[in-house]
């Protein structure tokens, strides 16, 4: 006679934060039926294998699988209901219902033991056999049986137990791949945004019968900025030079949007050009100076991008210093108005390429101009984000 | 009369001077007896011009710098004299798909950027017709007595329309967590202020006065920042610069150009509530 071990139901989704009480007892209601399944198949086997009478076979099969399923089942739930108690939401089902190797050998034990006895029982009382239980044996034979019919029963438990972990993972990869998807979609999104795109196709359409070779400059202009958006979202470095360039771009194209109420600066000195640096590192900073600085100022407004080779302190060494500064309306207006996922997503960039070693500090710039030992001096007000990079890491 | 021949004024307001550029040069063409008054570069300006102005057509870009567009006409129909008729008022915009189902449902016109021209001039016919309509309402030989009414319809329309824009989602601001307390600077001290006891909130430039019964503060916020995270059952906004809380309102009394006056309890201060929130003062 068999075990039928305890299992639980594969979860396709990963992890949902709670399960619904009904779910719960669908789960354990099919976990019942496949374990009376389980029976007549042994039923059947034993018959063909051994020529045992089929009929009280089959009772006695059914009997004790039902009964060690449900005390197996039932002390596993329990177990791990008390051994995850304190659980949060963010834990996966499939660990909330496991309790553990340590707790499942004793439930083993003792449901196989509580099954036989009572399913042994039950089959007596149904077919009205008399059968050899634990109870009715010498302890010896009783001792061997219990131990024969664990085998199956950890190993089927050990079945269904990987096959949930597996299922576990791959669910967990699938999920960080559609996440890794969206991210890039919205990355994307926000950086092909809509406004932007119909406003500056709105001044293209203008400049061509305004200004042709202006029309076609602008047109090139775009043309190198989508493509670099496009090719950003692969990874790989390019050099500051071109990260420069692509800023130059994308502020070339606002410049003819917004007229003199933009004025810009991007200062690279010769010896960083090569420099490798992610692609559009710097584009979400200067988005966020346009769209929450200047754009919303009536007067518009001035942007600065500069980069420098700086010591850092003494235990990181030197660090390419990477900042961009508008003399807008500062962090104060736009609490509300963001979602912070320009500032975000640079985070993310630089933790996932260089850990703790780079950083990136967003400051409000004092109103009353205290601009003091920053070398892009601008005037009074706006906000200063500011990226290190560790030097060595950068070359 | 020929469709273009009908005279009329326009007064553009769009930050992107190409654009602007654009629109003047392109409403000339299809339409050569509307004559720009004013062309100019933000919503403040725009409300200016306009009120100087009185032009019977305004097109308004939806974002501009300082005041968009929706808070442009907001204030445009808040602060237009009872005498003249409300400008025709259509919105430009670049893309945005909440404002764009928002301006259908509420009837408004707009008008796409890129501008095609064909588009363009249904606007223009959309707005030749209406002036039409509003010319001969107006003529001396309709009955005095019903020249009045007729006006007043056309603006309520025009609230209507406003009202709707101005709540629906993707324009209307999302909720934010509610404040409990206001923190008000008062010297080097920090006033803890229960947003419960505010009678109201003015704007007042870039700042908010927050009136409570005691006395007043003034915080460094705008009234449009704050407004997400006041309880919009308790807190009512009557007018673009006033928030009051509806429990401090005493009474309200509508005045023939549609304002209602409120007065509150415990305070003398008088606040006007605009034509554009007039509707919620009704007896149950």
């Amino acid at each position: 006679m068999l075990v039928k071990a305890a299992t639980s139901t594969p979860t396709t989704a990963p992890a949902p934060a709670l399960v619904a009480p009904s779910q719960m007892a669908h789960a354990f209601a099919v976990r019942g039926l496949r374990s009376l399944v389980f029976g007549v198949v042994i039923a059947v086997c034993l018959t063909l294998a051994f020529g045992f009478p089929f009929y009280p076979t089959l009772v006695q099969s059914v009997c004790t699988a039902a009964c060690c399923w449900a005390s197996i089942d039932s002390g596993r739930l329990l177990a791990a209901r008390w051994v995850h108690r304190h659980a949060t939401s963010s834990t996966p089902d499939s660990q909330k219902r496991w309790p553990g190797w340590p707790w499942m050998v004793p439930i083993l034990i003792v449901g196989s033991i509580i099954g036989f006895s009572v399913g042994g029982a039950l089959a007596d009382w149904v077919g009205g056999t008399a059968t050899r239980g634990y109870l009715r044996g010498s302890w010896r034979q009783g001792v061997s049986l219990l131990v024969l019919s664990l085998i199956p029963g950890v190993v089927i438990t050990y079945w269904f137990y990987s096959r949930e972990t597996i299922a576990a993972k791959e669910a967990a990869v699938q999920t960080a791949q559609r996440q890794a998807a969206e991210h890039q979609l919205k990355l994307l999104e926000s950086q092909l945004e809509p406004h932007m795109l119909f406003n500056t196709l709105a001044n293209l359409r203008v400049l061509i019968g305004l200004d042709p070779p202006r029309a076609q400059a602008m047109l090139d202009q775009l043309i190198s900025f989508l493509r670099a958006t496009l090719a950003a979202s692969r990874a790989g470095q390019h050099p500051l030079a071109a990260e420069f360039a692509r800023l130059g771009d994308y502020l070339a194209l606002m410049q003819v949007r917004m007229g003199d109420r933009l004025q810009t600066r991007l200062d690279l000195p010769p010896e960083l050009a090569g420099v490798p640096v992610p692609p559009l590192l710097l584009q979400p900073l200067v988005e966020n100076c346009i769209k929450h600085g200047l754009e919303p100022k009536v007067a518009g407004g001035r942007i600065e991008v500069s980069a420098r080779l700086e010591a850092g302190p003494s235990a990181v060494g030197r660090q390419l210093v990477l900042r961009v500064r508008d003399s807008g309306g500062g962090l104060a207006g736009t609490a509300s108005g963001g979602t912070h996922f320009g500032m975000a997503q640079v985070r993310d960039r630089l933790a996932a390429l260089y850990g703790g070693s780079a950083s990136l500090t967003l400051v409000d710039l004092d109103p009353a101009g205290d601009t003091g030992a920053d070398p892009t001096a601008l005037g009074a007000g706006g906000t200063l984000a500011t990226i290190r990079l560790p030097w060595a890491t950068a070359t | 009369m020929t469709t273009t021949a009908l005279r009329a004024t326009a007064v553009i307001a769009e930050d992107e001077p190409l654009l602007a550029a654009n629109l003047e040069a392109e409403l000339a063409r299809l339409w050569p007896a509307l004559r720009t008054v004013a062309n100019v570069r933000h919503g403040a300006s725009a409300v200016e011009h306009a009120l100087r102005l009185r032009p019977d057509v305004v097109f308004l870009d939806i974002r501009m710098p300082g005041m968009t567009g929706l808070e442009a006409a907001q204030a445009l129909t808040e602060d237009w004299p009872g005498d003249a008729p409300l400008p025709l008022i259509v919105f430009v915009t670049a893309y945005d798909q909440y404002a764009l189902q928002a301006f259908e449902r509420a009837a408004v016109d707009y008008v796409l950027k890129p501008v095609q021209p064909e588009r363009l001039m249904q606007t223009c016919a959309r707005v030749q017709a209406a002036l039409r309509l509003r010319a001969e309402r107006m003529t001396p030989s309709a009955p005095s007595s019903e020249a009045s009414p007729r006006l007043d319809s056309a603006l309520d329309r025009t609230l209507d329309q406003l009202r709707q824009l101005l709540a629906a989602p993707g324009i209307a601001p999302p909720a934010a967590p509610l404040l409990s307390v206001i923190q008000a600077s008062v010297g080097a001290a920090i006033h803890m202020v229960p947003v419960a006891d505010v009678l109201y909130f003015e704007a007042a430039d870039k700042y908010v006065r927050v009136i409570t019964l005691e006395r007043e503060y003034l915080i460094r916020t705008s009234l449009r920042e704050l407004l997400p995270q006041l309880d919009a059952q308790r807190f009512w906004q009557v007018h673009r610069g006033t928030v009051v809380r509806a429990d401090a309102i005493a009474t309200a009394v509508r005045d023939d150009t549609g304002k209602v006056a409120l007065t509150l309890r415990g305070n003398k201060d008088k606040l006007v509530a605009s034509r554009l929130y007039a509707h919620l003062f009704k007896a149950m």
